[in-house]
């Protein structure tokens, strides 16, 4: 099928993300100010509708010099969390924050003239 | 140009995508919406709908209702007035749990904060009319993942084995089975369930059986593993007798409490819910199996619920190892406790598969292919797929059929449907072995 418009970035909000099904193929789609990232939407665990879940940033624990914990906290790394079973990933990397062989699959994606398009077979 | 699908029953957003840049077959295009608690469940597992396959008997031996969203029904039919009032009464009271469960406010830790929808609430819409909204959220899920008999346990109930008072327990155990019998089962066949044992209070359970020994919609009773009472108390025996003498199974189903004084050393949800469901059942089949309890009732089929399978080889070797050092320990044994246990049945869920070979030897450690159960624990936030067993490379076909489905049949005396019953010529749909 090739390059296919899917829509203009000004149709997602900063910070946003829109999932688009086409025939054969299911792709999230998430700006972050003028960048904008596209994964297929299927979870590598299970195979659930991962791009259709929530975004929550990364919750990092705070440690002391002395290694104590100062307690929890978020980050600024933003994940988005399958709603099926909660496995988070890294959208700037497509991973999974423990194991980042555990990854989503990217789809080619570009921004031309404020449009979006991507290259799906 | 794109041809613009209409939208889905949740999806109020258009799409204004235009067509493949490089002029060749237009892509046919919809937006999808972004899952909430309002999301149909059809749309939820919409994924594992296209895995379905139509020629597997599935049978998914522990899904669940959630029982306090129609709490009232419940309280309706409890059988002292006196308890009804009680129950009515904390209605009025803000931030109390349905009236007399001793489930605990704000130690709703399963969906993780938000982030599984599912397990925080299934608020969708549902038809009215004569099908009971829990009936049409059963049947949604049953029909996504293409099981054939789903049986169903309540939730929150789950931990009502330590509430302090047993003739509570009592009290709503009955009320939900008859709830469960009068309001669910009867609305669909394909629906059943193991019936709720008040074991706390043994003789109570025994009328229960008796009760219920011939309604269609009961395959087996069952034990709320979460509670301490020691299963080889001489005052259940009448108990396992009549449950024997009806043919069907008795199962145990683990859950988790937080309250328990050994898992308040567990400052995770994630800590006390990994070893919490394991330590109950573990602790109830150690007892089963040293106080000899398979030769006093060699018919009595046990089945072992929602423990996952990783805690049974070790459990088998860790008896056998003591047993053949203290026998005299457990004089009714006539065999080492392995031997017993590779005769009970388990089912899968949540099934341990992050390395693949040691899933393959519990499998083989308790004859999986002859009594492994197959168990999605919809709607729960940890559930399983039937993709979780069709995925394994190390099961052949007829091992896969039995684990979904067959293997079921036998034990519950399930019709399978002849087209269902021959083997696959196929080996199934080819994804990469689903891991955890």
């Amino acid at each position: 099928m090739g390059e296919v418009s899917v829509a203009k970035l000004t149709d997602i909000a900063d910070g946003d993300y829109r999932i688009f099904a086409f025939d054969n193929i299911e792709v999230g789609i998430f700006r972050t100010g003028s960048k904008v990232l596209a994964y297929e939407n299927i979870c590598p665990h299970a195979g659930g509708p991962v791009c259709q879940g929530k975004i929550f940033n990364q919750v990092e624990e705070v440690i002391t010099p002395e290694k104590k914990s100062a307690g929890l906290r978020f980050g600024k790394q933003r994940h988005i969390v399958c709603p099926w079973h909660g496995y988070e990933f890294d959208l700037a990397t497509g991973c999974h924050p423990g194991d980042p062989s555990m990854r989503l699959t990217p789809v080619p994606v570009a921004v031309r003239n404020g449009q979006i398009y991507i290259s799906i077979a | 140009m794109l041809k613009r699908m209409p939208p889905n029953s949740n999806n109020g957003k258009k799409h204004n995508g235009n067509g493949s840049k490089n002029g060749k077959k237009a892509a046919r295009v919809k937006e999808l919406p972004k899952i909430t608690v309002q999301t149909d469940t059809r749309d939820i597992l919409a994924h594992a709908a296209k895995e379905k396959r139509d020629d597997y008997f599935i049978v998914d031996v522990d899904a669940h209702v959630t029982e306090t969203a129609f709490w009232s029904e419940i309280i309706d039919r409890m059988d002292s007035d006196v308890y009804r009032q009680m129950a009515r009464a904390f209605k009025d009271r803000g931030g109390s749990p349905p009236g007399l469960l001793n489930a605990t406010p704000g130690f709703l830790h399963q969906d993780v904060f938000g982030r599984i929808p599912h397990q925080q609430r299934l608020a969708e819409s549902v038809p009215g009319g004569r099908t009971h909204a829990q009936v049409t959220l059963v049947q949604r899920a049953m029909d996504s993942m293409g099981i054939d008999y789903m049986v169903v346990f309540p939730t929150p109930m789950l931990v009502l084995g330590m509430h302090p008072q047993v003739e509570t327990e009592v009290v709503i155990g009955n009320a939900f089975n008859k709830w469960l019998t009068e309001e669910i089962l009867p609305q669909d066949s394909r629906i059943k369930a193991m019936l709720y044992l008040p074991f706390n209070h043994p003789e109570a359970c025994v009328k229960a059986v008796e009760m219920y020994a011939d309604n269609p919609g009961i395959i087996g009773y069952s034990v709320t593993s979460t509670r301490f009472r020691a299963v080889n108390h001489d005052s259940y025996m009448p108990l396992y007798s009549a449950i024997q003498a009806s043919g069907k199974p008795l199962g145990f189903h683990s859950g988790f409490h937080w309250g328990d004084q050994s898992m308040q050393q567990c400052n995770r949800f994630i800590s006390m819910h990994s070893i919490s469901f394991v330590y109950y059942n573990l602790i109830h089949l150690t007892n089963w199996i040293i106080n000899g309890l398979p030769e006093r009732f060699p018919k009595l089929n046990v089945l072992w619920i929602e423990s996952g399978l990783a805690w049974v080889p070790f459990l088998m070797q860790r008896l056998d190892s003591e047993y053949m050092m203290r026998s005299s320990e457990a004089p009714l044994l006539k065999r080492r406790p392995s031997e017993y246990i590779a005769e009970m049945y388990f089912t899968s869920q949540p099934l341990e598969r992050s390395n693949l070979k040691l899933t393959e030897a519990a499998f083989d450690a308790i004859n999986a292919k002859t009594q492994l159960l197959f168990a999605s624990d919809w709607p729960h936030w940890d559930f399983d797929l039937p993709n979780s067993i069709t995925s394994l490379p190390f099961l052949n076909e007829q091992a896969k059929r039995n684990i979904l489905g067959l293997n079921a049949a036998r034990l519950f005396n399930l019709d399978v449907p002849k087209h269902k019953l021959a083997k696959a010529k196929h080996a199934p749909a080819g994804r990469v072995p689903v891991t955890a």
